[in-house]
């Protein structure tokens, strides 16, 4: 059994009353991403790539830096770049995109698979692929556009936070490769402490509404961005201002259970204590009673 | 004495009948699987639960042909008049075994579920498609198949709901099985349940029979 597996805080499609295993309680984690740090050199993409083994298709030039276009089923973390005016100046705003590790994660919520989703004690939300159906319930459940399914294995991918280097002490792959580090890993309650540090270096240069991005909405994130306009998100490639699981999500994961449990149930017992109390409807026929072999009177020959 | 039957369905509507409700048994079997984590095992009725997400949207396919089928041979039966106004109103005196109204091929109760899961197929159809990952979901915004997935499974629940009233009614009234299974139906469970439709059967048979035209119902 390995020590990751005794970790383990949530499980999907799995009821709150048989826990997973947990006894083990690492500290909680992040990753923090300086956006005003990133120079874009997508080394962090190189070297998810090679830590995880996985080689996407080579794309085509779509005559922007962006590269691959999208997160993929093989390209777990994407430089999103966006040119912005900002204070009447021209600002390149460059956002390292990937799985947030939400505390409340949407795709967990969503996938019907028992153990496909796992949530770290420590933070991180796993994808077990070898539980995976397909259906891709997590991508509509995940409020940041994440979780990706591959078009061979038809399973869903995103990053892991390097949870296999992260379960024996090291940093995920993008964070060790960083060289301007942009991206720094530890516990969360220290990450906050770093990012303060930058927010007070930002706060001296004018960025008056630099900010750390860990929305209250999906319960903070074990992935946490610094921004230079934490009051408009949306600047960095539509990082969206105030995530959360969508409401038709919850309706459909929440609400209508219970409705649906009811119903069901109320149909089924009504119709087996309708027939215990009003009994069969019969349609009796028009017939002469006749006499039974014991000499006693039946009402249909078939009962001879 | 000899039963007197009536043919209520033909052989190629029990044929229909029964493929979708087959479809409809899968279906159920495997949505509910991936709607209650509880149910999640039922998957393994198709082997893996990989193969029942595969499956689940092709046999939704044919089920949705198959009640199409079914919608165009009986929609004409199926609009609602007075007698079933009158039907619907009586529902508890009906439940206690009473007849209510004068009766055509169908009651206001049967009518109504027609419409109930003719609406059902509507909202599975489309919806199911845009939650079909494999094939179609690339092409929606994730709020549609959003909405597609929560109308998706209330479409669905609605259906099972309405389909154990269905399968209850046929329990319930003794004779209503064998219509759907050999085709026919006493004349005395005609008479009952369905006087007004046992009436036209009966005349247009007679009428048949003075002008030598095909056989009267079978007896």
């Amino acid at each position: 059994m390995a020590l990751q597996s005794l970790d383990i805080k949530r499980r999907s499609a799995t009821a709150g009353i048989t826990p997973p295993p947990g006894v083990r309680q690492p500290v909680e984690v992040a990753k923090l991403i300086d956006v005003t740090t990133c120079i874009g050199c997508k080394a962090c993409q190189v070297a998810c790539s090679e830590w995880n083994d996985i080689r996407d298709d080579i794309g085509i030039n779509h005559g922007v830096y962006d590269n691959p276009i999208d997160l993929t089923s093989k390209s777990w973390t994407v430089m999103r770049f966006s040119e912005v005016e900002e204070n009447g100046k021209l600002e390149w705003l460059i956002r390292k995109d990937g799985c947030m590790h939400c505390a409340d994660p949407g795709c967990l919520k969503a996938c019907p698979s028992p153990g496909a989703i796992v949530q770290y004690h420590n933070g991180i939300v796993d994808f077990h692929e070898e539980n995976c159906i397909g259906c891709g319930y997590c991508v509509s459940g995940c409020p940041f556009n994440i979780p990706r399914i591959d078009k061979q294995d038809q399973k869903a991918y995103k990053c892991t936070l390097c949870s296999d280097r992260v379960a024996v002490g090291q940093e995920p792959a993008c964070v060790k490769t960083c060289p301007t580090g942009a991206i720094q890993f530890g516990a969360k309650e220290d990450m906050k402490q770093v990012a303060q540090e930058r927010l007070k270096d930002l706060n001296n240069r004018g960025y008056k509404n630099a900010g750390l991005y860990d929305p209250e909405g999906v319960g903070g994130t074990h992935v946490m961005y610094v921004l230079q306009h934490a009051d408009k998100p949306e600047l960095y490639h539509g990082l969206p201002n105030n995530p959360s699981i969508s409401p038709t999500v919850k309706l459909w994961k929440g609400l209508l259970k219970p409705l649906a449990t009811f119903g069901i149930a109320a149909a089924t017992l009504a119709g087996f204590f309708h027939y215990v109390t009003v009994g069969p409807n019969r349609a009796e026929e028009e017939e002469a009673e006749v006499i039974g072999k014991e000499g006693d009177i039946l009402k249909r020959e078939e009962d001879a | 004495m000899k039963e007197r039957l009536i043919q209520r369905y033909t052989r190629a509507e029990r044929i229909n009948h029964w493929v979708v409700a087959i479809c409809f048994v899968l279906l159920a079997i495997s949505g509910l699987a991936f709607f209650y984590p509880a149910f999640f095992w039922l998957t393994g009725v198709f082997g893996t639960p990989q193969l029942a997400r595969i499956i689940h949207p092709f046999v939704g396919l044919i089920m949705f042909i198959g009640f199409m089928v079914q919608f165009f041979r009986y929609w004409r039966y199926n609009f609602i008049d007075k007698e079933d106004v009158k039907w619907m109103k009586s529902v508890p005196e009906v439940l206690n075994g009473h007849e209510v109204g004068d009766t055509g091929k169908y009651n206001g109760g049967q009518k109504g579920m027609f419409w109930l899961m003719t609406a059902c197929m509507l909202v599975l159809l489309p919806t199911g498609l845009i939650a079909w990952r494999a094939y179609f979901s690339e092409y929606f915004p994730i709020p549609a198949i959003r909405l597609a997935l929560l109308f998706h499974a209330w479409a669905a629940l609605v259906l099972i709901a309405g389909i154990i009233v269905h399968v209850y009614a046929a329990i319930w009234v003794k004779g209503t099985i064998r219509a759907m299974v050999e085709g026919v139906v006493t004349q005395t469970w005609a008479k009952k349940h369905h006087p007004r439709w046992y009436r036209e059967v009966m005349g247009k048979a007679k009428a048949e029979a003075e002008t030598g035209g095909k056989n009267p119902p079978k007896s």
